[in-house]
């Protein structure tokens, strides 16, 4: 690592510094804890790069301010928490069948409601299920680290622009409040395809229309499996997870950010005792890593699900692995105090551990 | 060009799509787009302009007005030219809304597009009724007035009263430019077409937002025929949201 390159920074400014690194000069949001880093960090830095921060007067207005100016062909973010990401569905819909680009960050909050402001993976349906109206997926990247929180968002713009969709960044309040340090070197990434669609003035050319509503018979069918193929090759291509201690692995703790992050050193205290434990760490919940976690399934593996919620992740994970396999769940949803320890999930591993 | 059109003394504006629409007979959406696209060919922007389309009649905007046009959802129109305004800064954006969109769902998209004096135009069309959806209560229904959702006409105990918007917005510093007009005679048409232009002159000409609203007449949901709807134009909606300029700032005066 550059050791230049190498800074001590807070999740929710990663993600924010991380955005200037990927060239996006647009950034349209609302307050909302545990992610407020994010819009102060870029009112403070925008002015200065020439690029445009806008403090909307809603989620609802920030997620279509962000339909415009992606229409426009510019990268473009915004950010929020629960409630506000609530707000944005109908415009992400919107873009997603539109096929605008844009990069969507959740720093979850707990809820249903206004829950409170603790670590939470209570999203985790809204953000691989599509989350707004409509017969469409947008793919979802779940950070576990500061270095995720960077490495995710230039990612995201990436996916974003490479395929016309709106991208989810799923981080938590853990992941945004904490600081590490970040190696900030940024990724290199294959050429984008041309913007032969974008709204920028026809100009010696015949107008265009970024748009999502079709009346004409068989027309929204024809779109919706258009929309459906390109995430079919979002799965084929992107598809992204992480394996830590498996290859002998008898017991697989499947979790996502942060829980993630701690089950590590729970793995690493039942390896010690000689537990032959491992972790599949979906990188992409959406699109899911389902061959893998079919695979173990196939191998008789038995499986501890973790997070924090009352089991959505689970949900894909008993999809993937069948109804046959074993899988024992350890959820801890929402609220101040209910962030699992490395103890916690310990005990929840030997309780798991097979014979 | 077809042999008529050419005897016309005013031919189709440019940025006008040679096609029949789809609006009702005696609707007035057809001369309302017209009449923006007359605006667009008199600065010359067709090639640099951007439409934000809405929900409701209007949403076939790029059916007929030639720009590049993005299809806003309902009621934010405002908030999807904000964004595509700012990323085009030596661009023109225009919306083109209905009284559902602009004063009931997009309330807060359109006050604060004001407030901040975004650089764009808003043609926002006031008929009294949701057209597309089959003639319910809007925000501008007037009292009294029957509707699918206000069988015994609107009463304001409950629902409140119709909604002036130029009012509102007038007494905003934001806005450069807030008038009203309607389109149901040749003087008043003549007078739309001038604030139409003023609306656009208001972003083009001095980098403000510029906000007109014209009363139209819905004779299909209204249960009449085209030439009683303009009558009710003229003796119901004008007495009620009176037409003129509420608001000129020829300068950027907050500066």
């Amino acid at each position: 690592m550059d050791k230049k390159k190498k800074k001590l920074i807070k999740g929710n400014d990663a993600v924010a510094m991380a955005a200037i690194e990927a060239g996006c000069r647009y950034y349209f949001g609302y307050p909302i804890t545990p992610q407020s880093e994010i819009p102060e960090y870029l009112s403070r830095a925008f002015p200065k790069l020439g690029g445009v921060f806008l403090q909307a007067e809603s989620e609802v207005a920030s997620i279509n301010m962000l339909l415009g100016a992606g229409s426009a062909g510019v990268k473009v973010m915004t950010s929020s928490s629960g409630p506000g990401i609530s707000l944005m569905q109908e415009g992400i819909s919107y873009m997603a069948g539109s096929e605008v680009p844009g990069v969507i960050v959740n720093v979850q909050r707990s809820g249903p409601g206004l829950g409170g402001i603790s670590p939470s993976q209570g999203d985790y349906f809204q953000a691989t299920r599509g989350g707004g109206h409509g017969d469409y997926r947008t793919p979802a990247l779940a950070p576990a680290s500061v270095q995720e929180m960077w490495d995710h968002t230039i990612l995201a713009f990436d996916l974003s622009q490479r395929y016309r969709t709106p991208v989810i960044v799923l981080a938590d309040a853990m992941l945004g409040q904490m600081k590490e340090a970040v190696d900030t070197s940024a990724p290199e990434f294959p050429p984008l395809p041309g913007k032969d669609w974008i709204t920028t003035g026809a100009e010696g050319r015949d107008p265009r229309v970024v748009k999502s509503l079709y009346l004409g018979e068989g027309e929204l069918e024809a779109h919706c499996w258009k929309l459906h193929k390109k995430f079919l090759e979002i799965k084929d291509k992107e598809t992204r997870f992480e394996r830590y201690k498996l290859d002998d692995a008898e017991l697989v703790v499947v979790a996502f950010g942060s829980p993630a992050r701690i089950s590590k050193t729970s793995i690493d205290r039942a390896r010690s005792e000689g537990k032959k434990v491992g972790l599949l760490r979906p990188i992409t919940i959406c699109p899911f890593p389902e061959d893998a976690i079919a695979e173990l399934a196939d191998a008789g593996k038995t499986f501890l699900v973790t997070e924090l919620s009352t089991g959505q992740l689970l949900e894909d994970v008993r999809m993937s692995a069948g109804r046959k396999a074993k899988i024992n769940f350890y959820g801890r949803p929402n609220g101040a105090g209910s962030l699992p320890t490395p103890d916690d999930i310990y005990h929840e591993i030997m309780e798991a551990y097979p014979g | 060009m077809s042999e008529t059109a050419l005897k016309l003394k005013n031919p189709r504006p440019e940025s006008l799509c040679d096609v029949p629409t789809h609006f009702c007979p005696g609707c007035n959406h057809g001369i309302i787009h017209r009449l923006v696209a007359e605006a667009i060919d008199h600065f010359g922007i067709r090639e640099r302009t951007v439409g934000a389309a809405s929900v409701g009649c209007s949403v076939f905007l790029y059916n007929y007005i030639k720009t590049d046009v993005v299809e806003a959802p309902h009621g934010r129109a405002p908030a999807v030219a904000t964004g595509l305004r700012r990323a085009l800064p030596d661009k023109y954006v225009f919306t083109y809304q209905g009284d559902g969109d602009l004063a009931a769902i997009g309330t807060a998209e359109i006050i604060h597009a004001a407030n901040r004096g975004e650089k764009m135009t808003v043609v926002f069309v006031n008929n009294t009724t949701y057209g597309m959806t089959g003639g319910q209560m809007a925000p501008t229904t007037l009292l009294g007035q029957v509707t699918t959702t206000s069988p015994y006409g609107r009463d304001w105990h409950g629902a409140g009263y119709p909604m002036r918007m130029c009012e509102i917005l007038a007494v905003m510093e934001g806005p450069s430019f807030v008038a009203r007009a309607a389109v149901n005679k040749p003087a008043n048409l003549k007078r739309a077409r001038k604030l139409i232009f003023q609306a656009f002159e208001a972003q083009v000409e001095r980098d403000g937002f510029g906000f007109v609203e014209v009363l139209s007449a819905c004779p299909t949901d209204w249960g009449m025929t085209p030439a009683r709807a303009m009558e009710r134009v003229a003796e119901e909606m004008i007495p009620y949201f009176p037409l003129g300029v509420f608001k000129d700032k020829k300068e950027a005066e907050h500066l």
